[in-house]
């Protein structure tokens, strides 16, 4: 076992071992491991093969930060092993080998690498037909190419969703961050600080540095109220006006903050040399977080290759661990010696100066030497301390510009002032003192420009860096295995040829060769692409720049995007009504209407029952959903009549008329009715799917026309009842009230307002179903009495509630369109023959210009009724074409059995030549076969409409 | 998510409001010919520099101005249709 003795291994409770398995074979863990450091204590450092030549890959950045320790959970696929907890019995697969992690077939294509260049998927695997990728190589490229398997059955999860607002949000909780969030809130504003790791510290928790200032700042900001400390959550964006989504577990918190503190830190950089991807070659920092976060020692025989302190400290650390370091081999030449230096200088370890390392070799899958010098030295690790590059994801989606410093070959992240400021190492500042200072003076201009009063004194200067800065060369090999992108396995020559094709941009460059493209994003391979690029091309580092970082920062699964299940439904205030008479309910739109009522032993003859009771006796629907408006105002006349296509300044009071509404394009949109309650109050019904755009309409037009008239939405307020059929007035004028329902002093087309059964009431005379019918409506709350009311009334005549099949059968026999079923989006009303419908006297109506041109342009085709014979065999659905020779001419909008007529009968779109009644039109049905049906008038049933006027 | 300030709700997150697009030339149709009456309706102009444009706020479905520069996306100002100086 590879375990240190406490105080290393801060996260793992060695009182709570467990076991979990990778690749079937059982392993010891610790409560607090995660799978690649309980992996590595047993010494398996081989986690993963990599993506195209299957070439054995580890632990590099020990922060989930690399496809190379992506593994297989039994419900989860790609995750990250350097990331994800251990827990009891967890069985890990590696993912993307081809037999088994230790032997997979595939790592022969490492050998034929020379046959695989860049861009020879695109090249390679065009033909020889246009179809040959999807249907032939796609599925073989996809089975040696791929990541992890999804569990489709995978056990649901509770997905949520929340909000949070704060004056300052600081991403990224080390010493930076921490220093920021604890000076804001010291000051009295509300802060929320968040981090990805498990615990606060950043840095200050792996890094060589006195836990005492840890501690310290831990309890400062424990000891805040007014600072929400967000651990184990991820920053996934930057959005506009500072709206940020921050993921905690399956949890989405959409973050608003008036001021933003970006201390994200910094990412170590590879070096480039062969094989540099071999396990056993890992960042520092990886190093660190092995050893103190996990108490595992990272291996026996250490090689620590550094252009900096922090490569020092890391070779100190691996010293205390009891790890051989062979050398240090650090680029930079001459230089006064730091006490770092001199501190191994007094522990033994070999210092090579202006030397590095030039190539790699391993042994059974893991770094077994390293050439240094021309010279050969044996080593299990080696540690990389190169340089980093700020983590610039949420900087650059700010707004942030990036830039680069040649001499110190540093990129740098350039913010213009705002509400978003860097602190710490994304910012340029040096070490851990630079960074606590960039913490406070980042605090201290989020809170003046929130108004605090803030000392001159802590609006503190950048510090400066003090040591010389390594630039570490690109060392490409002739025999290549210089990875440039691990995740891709891209090397140093893949980029050389792309830049030879011609791909010079970054942004082409990057969708040429796939750089930056795996999980990684480019965090270890934007800076060395762009120098590659940059040195071909003959220009600058800053010129080539790096490919924009959009969000997601990191991986997030689709459950946290979705959040919890959720579908809004809408019900009328008669819901329970119609359940009680065992209603068969469907949803409608985001309504539940009654589909049919009673048991469902037979569907056909319940509906069948429900029409002719309409017909023959009375009926009473819920017609709750459509749409209600009442306009308000002295120019309420005036306003309709520039909204619909018919006269209603010179409506009566008292009288019902027809609406149809246009949108500018002359399409019929929306079509309803309008009652005159007074001079200047109308009550307007729409269509129930689209009274939402009718409402907005009417109020953009009015916020351009400027009218004296108001718009009331009481859809959901009002309710409707229909109560239909010949024996519809007998049933209303059983009911106490006010209203004459008489045919002289009640004729259709009018409108009254009173009293029924003790309900204030609008009743208009309207005729959808064809029959005497009197529509009732009334404030919602009231409705259920209304319609317990009707029933009991209706009990003597056989009046059965009908539900919304019926109700569509019922319209059809009439000939009566539905708005989105029978008209599509350039329906006009002449291709509905509703010519009557259209004032020719107005001088203006929305859409009046556009059928008068459209008239001009000739009518192609028209809406027109189809009757199918008694019995017949072959009957078309919706949607069915009607051919004329064989072009395709229209289309059946609206198809039902008619248990009035005996027959199916339909509303079709024909060519306007075929439009005349008896002109024999051809229908292709479902299954091909074409039948000819004549042309009937809309109306099927009562063409001269004499029952509805009863 | 960028936010509104809506003239008379206030600040808003912008998924509660709609785009209705830019304010367009009011043309007498009855002057107008038909290929102009067709440009009108379906010819969106797409100019850089700053817009006035429709905008609705759903949830009380009101209807106002915004000027917005259309290369930067700053929402310049908003105001109610009433404030509106002559015709753009």
């Amino acid at each position: 076992m590879n375990r240190l003795p406490a105080p290393f291994g801060t996260r793992i409770d060695r009182t709570r071992p467990l076991r979990f398995s990778f690749e079937g074979k059982s392993f010891d863990a610790y409560a607090g491991d995660c799978i690649a450091s309980a992996l590595a204590a047993s010494g398996q450092w081989m986690l993963s093969r990599s993506f195209k030549y299957h070439r054995p890959r580890g632990v590099f950045s020990m922060n989930g930060a690399e496809a190379n320790t992506l593994v297989q959970l039994p419900s989860e696929p790609n995750v990250a092993a350097d990331r994800t907890p251990v827990s009891e019995d967890l069985q890990v697969r590696a993912q993307n080998v081809n037999g088994s992690l230790a032997h997979d077939r595939d790592a022969i294509i490492d050998r034929f690498g020379r046959f695989l260049p860049v861009g020879f998927y695109y090249r390679t695997f065009m033909g020889p037909r246009r179809d040959s990728w999807l249907k032939f190589w796609e599925p073989i490229i996809r089975r040696k190419a791929g990541l992890g398997i999804v569990d489709t059955k995978a056990a649901q999860r509770h997905f949520d969703k929340s909000h949070l607002h704060c004056d300052v949000l600081v991403v990224g909780a080390g010493p930076a961050g921490l220093n920021a969030a604890i000076a804001a809130a010291e000051s009295g504003a509300d802060v929320v600080l968040c981090d990805e790791n498990p615990e606060i510290g950043g840095s200050l928790t792996y890094g060589r540095y006195d836990p005492a200032m840890l501690a310290d700042l831990t309890a400062r900001s424990e000891a805040l109220p007014n600072l929400l400390t967000m651990t184990g959550t991820l920053c996934n964006g930057w959005y506009e006006d500072n709206w940020l989504p921050l993921i905690q577990g399956d949890r989405l918190y959409r973050t608003r903050a008036r001021e933003v503190i970006l201390a994200t830190g910094a990412i170590g950089q590879p070096a480039i040399f062969r094989n540099n991807d071999l396990p056993g070659i890992m960042l520092g920092s990886a190093v660190q977080r092995l050893i103190r976060h996990y108490g595992v020692r990272p291996g026996q025989k250490a090689v620590v290759l550094t252009g900096n302190d922090e490569g020092y400290a890391v070779a100190l650390d691996l010293v205390e661990a009891g790890v051989s370091v062979m050398l240090v081999a650090d680029p930079r030449s001459g230089g006064v010696p730091g006490p770092l230096e001199a501190e191994l200088h007094g522990r033994g370890v070999a210092i090579q100066k202006a030397v590095t390392v030039e190539a790699a070799e391993g042994r059974g899958g893991h770094l077994a030497r390293v050439r240094i010098g021309g010279r050969w030295v044996e080593c299990d690790l080696l540690t990389i301390a190169v340089g980093e590059v700020p983590a610039w994801q949420l900087s650059c989606q700010a707004g942030a510009k990036v830039g680069y410093e040649d001499v110190t070959g540093s990129m740098t992240l350039t913010l213009a002032q705002g509400s978003v400021r860097l602190a710490g190492s994304v910012a340029g500042d040096h070490g851990l003192e630079g960074a606590v200072a960039g913490g406070r003076r980042a605090a201290a201009m989020s809170l003046q420009r929130l108004g605090h009063a803030v000392a001159r004194d802590t609006v503190l200067d950048k510090v400066k860096p003090s040591c010389p800065v390594h630039v570490q060369p690109i060392l490409a090999n002739a025999r290549g295995r210089d990875f440039v992108d691990f995740d891709e396995d891209l090397q140093v020559k893949d980029l050389h040829n792309a830049i030879k094709d011609g791909y010079r941009e970054i942004e082409l460059v990057k969708r040429f060769t796939t750089v930056g493209m795996g999980p990684s994003q480019g965090r270890h391979s934007a800076l060395a692409t762009a120098r590659i690029v940059a040195e071909a091309t003959d220009r600058t580092v800053a010129e080539v720049g790096i490919t924009t970082a959009r969000p997601p920062v990191g991986p997030e699964t689709l459950g946290v995007l979705a959040g919890h299940h959720e579908v809004l439904e809408r019900r009328t205030a008669l819901h329970a009504r119609h359940l009680a008479l065992n209603a068969a309910m469907k949803p409608v739109g985001a309504w539940w209407r009654p589909y049919f009522y009673g048991d469902t032993g037979d569907t056909q003859k319940a509906i069948r029952d429900e029409i002719m009771a309409v017909r023959e006796g009375v009926g009473l629907l819920d017609v709750s959903t459509l749409g209600k408006l009442e306009l308000r105002g002295p120019d309420a006349g005036e306003f309709l009549d520039r909204l619909y296509t018919m006269a209603h300044a010179n409506q009566p009071v008292g009288r019902v008329r027809y609406c149809l509404m246009l949108n500018e394009m002359g399409s019929v949109v929306d079509d309803g009715v309008a009652y005159r309650l007074a001079d200047d109050r109308f009550y307007v019904t729409a269509t129930t799917g689209g009274v939402a755009r009718v409402y907005a309409d009417m109020l953009f037009w009015n916020a351009q026309w400027r009218l004296k008239v108001d718009v009331l939405n009481l859809t959901g307020a009002f309710c409707g009842l229909n109560v239909t059929g010949p024996k519809a007035r007998s049933v209303l004028e059983a009911l106490s009230g006010d209203i004459d329902f008489s045919r002289e002093a009640f004729p259709y087309l009018s409108g009254r307002e009173g009293v029924v059964a003790g309900v204030p009431v609008r009743v208009m005379r309207i005729g959808f179903t064809g029959e005497l019918s009197f529509e009732l409506h009334c404030p919602s709350s009231l409705a259920p009495a209304l319609w317990d009311a009707v029933m009991a009334a209706g009990k003597p005549h056989g009046l059965m509630p009908y539900g919304l099949e019926a109700s569509r059968i019922l319209r059809l026999e009439k000939g009566h369109i539905l708005i989105g079923q029978d008209t599509d989006a350039i329906t006009t009303p002449d291709e509905l023959g509703f010519g009557w419908a259209v004032s020719k006297k107005k001088p203006f109506f929305v859409g009046k210009r556009s059928i008068e041109m459209r008239a001009r342009l000739g009518q192609a085709r028209k809406l027109v009724g189809l009757q199918f014979p008694a019995g017949a065999k072959d009957i078309p659905g919706e949607s069915c074409l009607v051919l004329r020779g064989n072009d395709p001419v229209g289309q059946i909008t609206s198809i039902g059995f008619s248990p009035t007529l005996g027959c199916s009968i339909a509303l079709a779109y024909v060519h306007v030549d075929d439009s005349k009644e008896g002109s024999p039109v051809m229908v292709k049905c479902r299954d091909g076969a074409l039948v000819e049906v004549p042309v009937v008038g809309h109306a099927f049933f009562d063409p001269t409409n004499a029952r509805q006027e009863m | 998510m960028k936010i509104m300030t809506c003239p008379m709700n206030g600040p808003r997150n912008i998924d509660e409001f709609q785009s209705f697009g830019p304010v367009r030339d009011e043309l007498d149709p009855e002057q107008t010919a038909d290929a102009d009456w067709s440009r009108h309706l379906f010819r969106a102009e797409n100019r850089k520099g700053v817009v006035v444009e429709w905008w609705r706020h759903v949830p009380s479905n009101y209807f106002f101005l915004a000027e917005r520069d259309l290369v930067s996306n700053e929402i310049i100002r908003t105001f109610d249709a009433s404030q509106r100086s002559g015709q753009s």
